[in-house]
């Protein structure tokens, strides 16, 4: 429960920093990239042309729900786009990163670099 | 009261997972560690049966035919570790490799033609392993850092072969093709989804 709480108060804190050092806002964190799975699809297809959904739930070791329910909200942000195909009669599902997306996640490094320049400066 | 983590540390956790996602996923490589650690197994058969061949076109022999297995054996576990996770073959991952790894592939079976013709034969030992190196090296330009670090481990070994005495070649074929095969696969092999 103590933990729980703790985490929370981080939570708070981290959301609720309003950076007047160097401009930084935490506040601007982009939550939808934030969430683990997602950042690390993000990540992921920053340094691919294309991931099919095999390799990526086998590289985040995570569910076929949960990486699907995960991608699908990166879809709908327009940050990764998917195309589905035949490999044969094998279906395949394949993801591509979008200019948005990686401009996201340009942003999200630049905000986690801000925030720790912030802190060992602040 | 478990104190919360600092925002500090929690940044840097993310750049850290970031970092981490990006170098596994570059490693959809192509490059399957089982399959290296049977290919140094077979290279040390090879240079313990080619160490006891009588004469320079025997133990050619030896390692052409090594490098045919090896060829089979790499090859085979490629496509293996491609398909179990669904990755195509001719793009990808694997092509990036193969673009990389092929030129000097060529130029070193060029070099021995060359090298055997001119009675060369104590080079080809130093010439194989620096051109394995480098094909290494530049297929994995695109990959994770191991692969480049393990051309560049063969390329060492191939400037030892090179510039130390001839009756070395044939141990350093053992401790590059062998010893580096097997080392490097293991950890490819565990770090790298097979």
């Amino acid at each position: 429960m103590a933990k729980h709480v703790a985490a929370r108060k981080a939570e708070a804190i981290e959301t609720g920093l309003k950076g007047e050092r160097g401009g930084l806002r935490a506040a601007d964190l982009d939550r939808l990239i934030h969430e683990r799975v997602r950042l690390g699809i993000v990540s992921a297809l920053a340094v691919n042309d294309a991931l099919s959904f095999n390799q990526l739930k086998a590289l985040l070791k995570t569910t076929d729900g949960n990486l699907s329910v995960h991608a699908r909200r990166l879809e709908d942000a327009q940050y990764i786009t998917c195309t589905k195909s035949f490999e044969g009669r094998i279906p395949k599902t394949e993801y591509r990163l979008t200019g948005a997306g990686r401009r996201a996640l340009e942003r999200y490094l630049d905000h986690m670099e801000a925030l720790i320049h912030a802190t060992r400066h602040g | 009261m478990v104190a919360p983590k600092p925002l500090h540390d929690r940044a840097l956790d993310n750049l850290r997972f970031i970092r981490q996602t990006m170098e596994r996923a570059g490693s959809f490589t192509a490059v399957p560690g089982w399959g290296q650690v049977a290919v140094g197994v077979t290279a040390l058969v090879a240079a313990f049966l080619a160490a006891r061949q009588a004469t320079p076109e025997l133990w050619l022999a030896t390692w052409l035919g090594e490098a045919v297995v090896a060829l089979a054996i790499g090859g085979s576990a490629m496509v293996r570790k491609a398909y179990a996770v669904h990755d195509p073959i001719l793009s990808g991952p694997g092509r990036r490799f193969g673009l990389g790894f092929l030129p000097p592939m060529i130029v070193g079976g060029l070099l021995t033609v060359a090298l055997y013709r001119a009675g060369q034969s104590h080079a080809l030992p130093g010439t194989w392993l620096s051109l394995y190196g480098a094909g290494f090296v530049t297929g994995g330009a695109f990959s994770v850092r191991i692969v480049p670090v393990m051309g560049i481990c063969f390329m060492v070994v191939g400037a030892a072969a090179l510039f130390g005495p001839a009756a070395w070649g044939n141990a350093l074929m053992a401790v590059g093709f062998g010893g580096l095969h097997i080392v490097f696969g293991m950890i490819i092999a565990r770090r790298y989804g097979g």
